[in-house]
């Protein structure tokens, strides 16, 4: 179904006046892809409520809105980026920003480590690597339904590149920071490829910040590859201002007998959709796919999961909870898909939500479709308060109903959060999560943005 | 032993449809296609009022302007609405001397299919109205039921004894304009039953209506209206078959149900369609739109569907809970063979406070069958405390069929839990062995689990009925089982 | 310390408790008895504050205040612990968190200071090793995965760790293998002090033989029928429960 036309066509004049601009800094291989793509865009749109997967998130507001600049901040801008530090207290990362989807580095645009493994910009990877992109790049990130992911691949600039060889195990994680800052309000896209060859293993935390109050709108796809008998684990750290809007496609690619875990964590943002799409390709690959949002004044998130089951005998496993306070919405449909011949199928599912107040609202869409028959798949999904017995378990050994309530919320979603292998990066989620549940976080964290103000703007 | 299994479970989708044979009985029909022109002359037919010639009409007028709905995971081949007869009915002999004399061929084709239209013969405790094609030809035991103030009759007789009875109701629960099927049949139906229980009576007996088509080419278009006073109770059965034929044959009812204050409706469907030949040929598109309801507090509506039949299967029997402390249960069979489609499943609106809702679904898929489970459970903001269970399990028999499940779940208030688990699974090799070991071959320990797999729904019919589904279970699944 | 008179309570508009009149002295340990669905849990339950069961008669007594009055966790606080018959899985939440935050809770009543990291480890250790439970079960959520004998071993180390006036035991000996019976039955003892008391409920006499009680009540169809010390139970042991039912209905009749 076609979105909003008033839209289409703003969109079309971005396309036409910009295009030379964007493939003047791109190469030719993923500049090659940008007309199909757009015209692609063209017959689906802006997706909008009409459309199944997007059935309960509306995307106008933020689509509609006339944003100033839409590519590459000036040069001067790159030094705020510099001058950003992660806080989190003993996570020992190999570090990427970008700002605004740019890789914000004039010098040294991509680097190898010790251990082999290239990270940088994917447009300097895409000159200084053509072979590596042209197996890899837009193989992944394919939908004959979501316009969006059309209209990065027409119009993206830049993103991110990690290459890691084959036998490779990086041990210290790559640690990915987006930020968005901006004297206008801002519409930016970009694209991120992760090549993981056979028998290798690598953690990603992608941490995505606003640190201007303007309204933002990201649109950002992400390509996985992860080779034979790897490793790839990517944790998402969502803290967003409430004008802000975040949107992002990641495609994770899987070859036999790899092993890949996604996990978003929503703490702050106004408008959020995350589609995480599993691809299994090999026999005995395994996902795990994890979510956990909360909630609260008008702020909406959306997580869609597709798992396909293309391969015999894989395992996946989905997990998504949500807390949701004051009016704030949330949605989530999981798909899981095994085909024909997918036989010794081990799929699960699982959405667990809690409402807090009774404006907030929850939507949710588990699905399960299955054409081989040696399979055991199984979703579950609940919206409801917290469990009554535990509440009184806990307070009949002495603590108090308030404590009791946040202990229980704190469990449900410490679900999610223990999943993280990186432990100075779980503590902080850990706490993050508890002063979050105790209303001490009413804005994000390492934001200097005052949100408040920003309500109904 | 694996293999062993798969020429059972081949053998299993070597069934025969029982219901297959044709009548030959003189029909009288009208020309195939649709226009205002033909709906004024089903209308004339049926010597109806002119305020149901202008439902029909204003119906009419609003499908066209409507699109056939393509979100079931269904694969419909396209269907050509002129090429269809939207009226047959079995012509009165001139030889039978009154009105209540049936045609013996008649009376003959239902013998057949079992349901015996002499009051005296039948199963005591259920009273049937018998449709074929476009026409009710004969209600059972009205009198009987008449004392007690309870109507039961053919929809067209109740158009013309209590025709402020059907205005006040019809349409009141599945508007004209509610989806594509609705509005084709609020245009064309030609007949169906309908029923009234007054104020606090629990009707004594089982209340049916068969369906049966006959003719070729014709689409059958049937309409159930049925009331439940206040304080009031009746369970209600629906069965139906048809002829086995090479081409696909349109079905579009509507069912729909008002229970007002503590009363309670039971309705009960085994259908049992043609299905299509083995090699997906032939068979009913089955479009049905089913909604209840629960008008007043404490009101209640229980479906159970038995769902063998049909080569396409669109069917969500709904209940919208508007009363405090109403319920509303479903709990439905859906098998899947050789190329059968089906997309079925219920909505539950919870509208009142306290409303109650459980949902359970159980689908077979054999052979090359598609089976989904849709549902939606919405809990609108003021529907404090309300609680739904659901509980949607797939058994896939054999590797070319698939099973898949759709749920919604809508919540907008924090004082309610909403449930919803499911599982898909084959049939487990340890129950298999297990049979075995206790001396139980293969083929029946396949029937036995099948059967245990859908006990909890089975177990929601009334008892003549909960025989005569377990036994077409079997059958549409198998050939040497049983 | 314990006075309950002529108790009744129902639950969802069910009369359970049907007029329950017992008193417990400081250091008494009774057993309470009794066939299925007598009441037991419903006693247990209404004792340590559940909303669930309604109290439509009666009082309840604890050193001097009204029990009724007071909320779960005030309660709890004030020395009256229930050892669950189903301990509640708590997915998420460490055992260590929340022992911590129960004994905290309990000092910050008693106008004590909250127990470091250090010492709180300490005191977790020392109580793993009076009820011999795993060291591994402290680290894992609260009941999750838990075999049935380790939640009940995870009963009686939450009672070590919270030194309660008054436990009371619901079952806790159900589904317990002979071992495993021992070893809560071990904790029981270790734990009794002259001061403190305990209720026990349960079905079964074999409890008994670890856990010596001073008085031994029959409850029945929501009263208690019959009192007597240790040696009521092996009677019923014995000739189970039907004599009492008979006795019960030959005085109604009388």
């Amino acid at each position: 179904m076609s979105g909003n036309s008033e839209i289409k066509d703003r969109y079309l004049k971005l396309y036409k006046d910009n295009i030379e601009r964007i493939s003047g800094n791109s190469s030719p291989y993923i500049n090659f892809f940008r007309e199909a793509a757009f015209e692609k865009f063209k017959t689906l749109g802006v997706p909008s409520k009409k459309d199944e997967a997007y059935k309960y998130t509306n995307l106008d507001t933020f689509f509609e809105h006339d944003y100033k600049s839409y590519f590459m901040p000036a040069p001067s801008d790159f030094k705020k980026a510099e001058e950003f530090r992660c806080d989190v207290p003993d996570l020992d990362t190999h570090g990427i920003i970008l700002l605004n989807g740019f890789y914000p580095t004039i010098y040294d645009k991509l680097r190898q480590l010790p251990s082999g493994v290239w990270i940088g910009s994917l447009n300097e990877a895409a000159i200084k690597f053509p072979d590596k992109i042209e197996k890899h790049y837009g193989k992944y990130a394919q939908s004959e339904t979501d316009g969006l992911i059309h209209l990065n691949t027409s119009l993206a600039s830049d993103g991110v590149f990690v290459y890691v060889p084959e036998g490779v195990t990086l041990t210290k994680p790559v640690q990915v920071v987006n930020l968005v800052q901006s004297e206008e309000d801002m519409f930016n896209q970009h694209r991120n490829l992760v090549i993981v060859e056979k028998n290798a293993e690598i953690s990603l935390i992608v941490c995505d910040h606003t640190l201007s109050p303007q309204k933002f709108l990201t649109n950002a796809v992400t390509e996985v590859f992860v080779g034979e008998n790897s490793h790839f684990d990517i944790i998402r750290v969502q803290n967003e201002h409430n004008n802000a809007c975040k949107i992002t496609h990641t495609f994770i690619h899987q070859e036999k007998e790899s092993v890949t875990s996604s996990n978003n964590i929503t703490l702050h943002g106004g408008l959020i959709r995350n589609s995480t799409y599993h691809y299994l390709g090999g026999e005995k690959a395994e996902s795990y796919s994890y979510g956990l949002f909360l909630t609260d004044k008008w702020q909406h998130v959306d997580n869609y999961v597709n798992v396909d089951h293309a391969f015999p005998n894989c395992t996946s496993n989905q997990l998504f909870k949500g807390v949701l306070d004051d009016m704030s919405t949330g949605a989530f449909a999981g798909r899981i898909l095994v085909r024909k011949d997918a036989q010794g199928t081990n799929a699960y599912q699982k959405n667990n939500n809690i409402l807090l107040t009774d404006d907030a609202r929850m939507f949710t869409k588990p699905q399960l479709e299955i054409y081989a028959d040696d399979v055991k798949c199984s979703h579950g999904a609940t919206i409801g308060q917290l469990d009554d017995d535990a509440l009184f378990y806990l307070r009949s050994r002495g603590i108090n109903k308030r404590d009791a309530r946040l202990m229980l919320m704190f469990g449900f979603a410490h679900e999610l959060i223990k999943n993280i292998k990186i432990e100075p990066l779980r503590d902080r989620m850990d706490n993050l999560v508890m002063q979050r549940l105790k209303g001490e976080l009413s804005r994000c964290a390492s934001c200097l943005v005052k949100c408040d103000n920003l309500q109904n703007k | 032993m694996e293999k062993d299994q798969n020429k059972i479970l081949s053998d299993v989708t070597s069934g025969e449809y029982k219901y297959g044979f044709y009548s030959d009985i003189e029909t009288e029909q009208i020309p195939k296609g649709l226009s205002e022109e033909v709906i004024k002359v089903i209308s004339k037919k049926k010597d109806e009022p002119d305020w149901l010639l202008e439902f029909r009409l204003k119906s009419y007028r609003h499908w066209l302007t409507l699109k056939m709905p393509a979100w079931a995971h269904l694969e419909i081949p396209p269907i050509n609405y002129q090429d269809i007869i939207y009226y047959a009915a079995p012509r009165k002999k001139e030889t039978l001397k009154s009105v209540d004399d049936i045609d013996p061929e008649l009376k003959k084709t239902f013998d057949k299919l079992g349901i015996s239209l002499e009051e005296q013969k039948h199963l005591a405790g259920v009273a049937v109205d018998a449709v074929m094609d476009s026409v009710s030809v004969k209600t059972t035991f009205r009198e009987t039921l008449a004392e007690l103030g309870i109507i039961f009759c053919s929809f067209s007789e109740a158009v013309k004894e209590y025709p402020e009875l059907v205005k006040r109701y019809l349409g009141t629960v599945v508007p004209y304009t509610d989806n594509f099927f609705a509005s084709l049949n609020s245009a064309v139906f030609s007949d169906g039953s309908f029923c009234y229980i007054p104020k606090g009576v629990r009707c004594p007996m089982e209340l049916s209506t068969y369906f049966r088509i006959n003719s070729a080419n014709t689409g059958q278009f049937e309409r159930t209206l049925l009331v439940a006073d206040e304080e009031s109770y009746v369970s209600y059965l629906e069965g139906c078959t048809a002829p086995m034929r090479d081409e696909n044959q349109l079905h579009a009812a509507i069912v729909e149900i008002v229970v007002e204050k503590n009363a309670e409706v039971k309705y009960s469907t085994v259908q049992n369609w043609y299905p299509g030949s083995r090699e997906g040929k032939g068979g009913i598109f089955n479009f049905v739109t089913k909604r209840g309801m629960c008008k007043g507090e404490n009101s209640k509506i229980s479906w159970t569907q038995v769902e063998t039949g049909s080569a396409i299967t669109w069917k969500y029997p709904s209940c919208v809970l508007r009363g405090d402390n109403s319920i509303g249960e479903f709990y439905s069979v859906a098998v899947t063979n050789n190329y059968q489609q089906a997309d079925t499943g219920t909505k539950m609106i919870h509208v009142g406070k306290n409303t109650k809702s459980t949902i359970v679904s159980k689908g077979i898929s054999a052979g090359r069958g598609q089976n989904s489970y849709r549902g939606l459970v919405k809990v609108l903001k003021n529907a404090a405390y309300a609680r739904n269970f659901s509980q949607c399990d797939s058994l896939l028999l054999g590797d070319r069929c698939g099973a898949h499940t759709f749920p919604y779940l809508e919540v907008e208030n924090q004082t309610a839990i909403v449930e919803h688990e499911a599982t898909t699974s084959k049939i487990g090799e340890d129950q298999i062995f297990y049979c075995n070991q206790r001396g139980i071959s293969t083929e029946d320990a396949i029937a036995l689990i099948v059967n245990g797999y859908a006990r909890e729904v089975l177990n929601k019919l009334p008892m003549e009925f909960a025989v005569e589904a377990q036994k077409l279970l079997q059958i549409s699944l198998e050939g040497s089982i049983g | 310390m314990l006075v309950i008179n002529n108790l009744k309570a129902s639950i969802e508009g069910k009369n359970i408790l049907k007029g329950v009149n017992l008193e417990i002295k400081p250091g008494e340990i009774h057993a309470i008895m009794g066939p299925n669905g007598s009441g037991k849990s419903t006693l247990a339950s209404v004792l340590a504050g559940r909303d669930l069961v309604k109290v439509t008669e009666g009082s309840v007594t604890y050193f001097g205040k009204n029990l009724l009055e007071m909320s779960a966790e005030d309660r709890a606080k004030e020395g009256i612990f229930l050892g669950f018959q189903y301990p509640i899985e708590i997915p998420g939440v460490s055992m260590v968190n929340f022992m911590k935050a129960a004994v905290n809770e309990q000092r910050k009543h008693k106008g004590l200071e909250p127990l470091s990291a250090s010492d709180f480890l300490k005191m977790m250790r020392e109580k793993k090793e009076l009820v011999e439970i795993d060291s591994k079960l402290a680290n894992r959520s609260v009941n999750e995965g838990f075999s049935g004998g380790e939640k009940k071993k995870n009963e009686i180390f939450q009672m070590a760790m919270l030194e309660p006036k008054l436990a009371i035991l619901d079952e806790t000996d159900s589904g317990l293998d002979i071992d495993a019976l021992r070893v809560v039955a071990n904790g029981v003892n270790k734990i009794k002090r002259p001061d403190n008391s305990f209720i026990v409920i349960t079905h079964y006499q074999r409890l008994l033989d670890y856990i010596v009680p001073d008085v031994v009540h029959v409850l029945y169809d929501g009263r208690i029928v019959k009192t007597a010390g240790k040696e009521l139970a092996l009677e019923l042991e014995e000739k189970g429960y039907d004599w009492i039912k008979k006795e019960v209905e030959n005085n109604i009749l009388a």
